[in-house]
């Protein structure tokens, strides 16, 4: 395996975990499983791409993070206040983005970027000569990651993280310390998908074009990789499973590129990613299981037959 | 302080399996009263906590608190002047946040944005000190590593934090073994006497229903049926108090878990 390989494999795997942190704050910490993720994250790239191609690179970054957190917020509000299943919200707000993601492309499925200064050609301008010149692309993506890790580590130990972090945990608690989880549930997804579309926003500057399927698939892509930080950094706390969950996002890349070597067709990524999320999510289940399965085999019945 | 008037309230209206949980009830508690109350399953006591807490609408009448209307007010919001402790252990703590982290959202001090520094962590080690539990050394654990009888301890002790306008508790010893019930016991005289607080008490236990506070209230069919204090209460023993069941509600007293506890 080449270096190149491995460095766009760092490059994606930081990228994506964007999107993992934001499902570390959903999934993890609030307990909601927010499935509007594809289409938040594809928003995140859309809006970034109309950003820098109308001439602010600078500007498509937290415009991005804006669409985000509108993104968030009406998934939140659909579950916490107009009493939809936090499922379905995830769903209906993904149906519906595949429209408005079009409509802020112009009517169009497919943006390039080829031309287009973005925070990735500003970098790579500004490293000319030096020796990170190849690296540019991770180094922004490093930024990110960094930045969005830190905040978390900040922003869980403040009094309204504390109580994010409770309503996954207990929302009767929550409600007896005077707080609603409505609204602890709304700033959670406010933020964590404000972190997904910067994630979508990145990739697109990143390999220079969007298009409408970006964010397809990211869901599980991203759980995969949340969960497999989760296997591998069982212990310590809030900021070492933030670092677990970047470490499951780079390690679901590496293995990926790996597989390609042996020549995995590259359209079974998605296929990897959903038989990652069953085994992660079943086995726990069937290691309960596991004691009445073996009895069963062994006496050579089922039930109480 | 609460005054509940003419309170109602029916679950699943209009089916077969509608049920008056709470009939036409009126209830004064004076500032700085201990009221125990007594009753047989189902006779409505949980539903006359949900209903002061807020857990529900009630369908007519309406609950005053501290001289304001709060017959419409959100549970959370009406959760700044009332403090409930459940007979679970689990309930009122969050089990994978350490005990300061619980702590510190019970007291909701500052902003959200602030943090936990060194002072509030002190006061934090000398509330739990008070409990002879040895937790104010464990305050970095998950709250999930206590026991039940420590965690039910220190709900009390974040129910208590800010002096509540009102502490409800539902049976909240009842799930513990006996050291534990009678540790949390003390702890919540001790509370209750040092804050002056008002306080509403679901036992099933007859005996610390006439001992403990100044007031027995018993309740059936979502009714008081009896409201003794004073001195007719000072001289009542458990088997008046089931005697004056029988005779108020014409049959006998029926708590599973009150039999054993009757001695």
């Amino acid at each position: 395996m080449t270096i190149s390989l491995i460095q766009t494999a760092l490059e994606l795997g930081l990228l994506s975990a964007l999107a993992v942190l934001a499902l570390y704050l959903s999934y993890s910490m609030l307990n909601v499983c927010d499935l509007s993720t594809d289409g938040c994250f594809t928003m995140g790239a859309t809006v970034g791409a109309v950003a820098a191609i109308s001439g602010h690179p600078y500007l498509s970054v937290p415009a991005a993070m804006i669409a985000g957190v509108l993104s968030g917020f009406i998934v939140s509000i659909l579950q916490t206040r107009m009493g939809i299943e936090s499922l379905l919200a995830g769903i209906i707000v993904n149906t519906a983005w595949y429209s408005v993601n079009i409509a802020i492309m112009g009517n169009a499925s497919l943006l390039n970027m080829n031309r287009t200064v973005t925070v990735f050609t500003l970098l790579k301008d500004a490293l000319k000569g030096t020796v990170f010149a190849e690296s540019y692309r991770l180094i922004v993506a490093f930024i990110a990651v960094a930045a969005v890790v830190a905040f978390l580590s900040f922003f869980l130990s403040t009094r309204l993280g504390l109580a994010i972090r409770a309503t996954g945990n207990n929302p009767d608690m929550v409600r007896s310390s005077s707080i609603n989880p409505a609204f602890t549930t709304t700033v959670g997804l406010c933020i964590s998908n404000s972190f997904t579309a910067l994630g979508g926003c990145l990739l697109a500057q990143s390999q220079k074009s969007v298009n409408i399927d970006i964010g397809s698939g990211m869901v599980t892509i991203a759980l995969a990789s949340l969960l497999i930080g989760r296997v591998l950094f069982t212990k310590g706390g809030i900021t070492v499973k933030a670092v677990g969950a970047v470490a499951g996002s780079i390690i679901f890349r590496l293995v990926y590129t790996i597989a390609l070597r042996f020549n995995m067709p590259a359209y079974m990524l998605k296929l990897v990613s959903s038989v990652i999320v069953i085994i992660a999510i079943s086995g726990p289940y069937f290691k309960d299981r596991l004691p009445v399965i073996r009895r069963r085999l062994s006496e050579g019945r089922r039930g109480n037959a | 302080m609460l005054k509940l008037s003419h309170i109602s309230k029916t679950f699943a209206p209009g089916t077969i399996n509608a049920k008056k949980a709470l009939d036409d009830l009126t209830l004064e508690v004076a500032d700085g009263e201990f009221i125990t109350i007594i009753g047989s399953n189902g006779a409505g006591k949980s539903t006359l906590f949900n209903a002061i807490a807020g857990s529900f609408l009630i369908d007519s009448g309406s609950i005053m608190l501290g001289g304001r209307d709060v017959t419409l007010l959100p549970e959370h919001l009406r959760a700044r002047k009332i403090g409930r402790l459940f007979q679970d252990p689990l309930r009122g703590t969050a089990a994978g946040m350490t005990i300061e982290e619980n702590l510190m959202l019970a007291a909701g001090k500052g902003g959200w944005f602030t943090r936990m520094d060194n002072k509030q962590r002190n006061e934090f080690r000398e509330i739990l000190s008070r409990l002879n539990m040895g937790l104010e050394d464990r305050m970095k654990q998950p709250m999930g590593l206590l026991s039940g009888g420590q965690r039910q301890a220190v709900t009390l002790l974040m129910a208590t934090i800010n002096p509540p306008s009102i502490l409800l508790l539902d049976e909240h010893t009842a799930a513990l073994d006996p050291a534990a019930a009678d540790k949390v016991q003390s702890i919540t005289e001790d509370t209750v006497k040092k804050e002056h607080l008002t306080c509403l008490m679901i036992t099933h236990n007859m005996r610390s229903a006439l001992e403990m506070g100044s007031r027995t209230i018993m309740m059936e069919g979502g009714r008081i049926i009896l409201d003794v204090s004073g001195a007719e209460r000072e001289a009542m023993t458990v088997q008046d108090l089931l005697d004056r069941f029988r005779e108020v509600s014409g049959k006998a007293f029926d708590n599973d878990r009150m039999m054993l506890t009757t001695d």
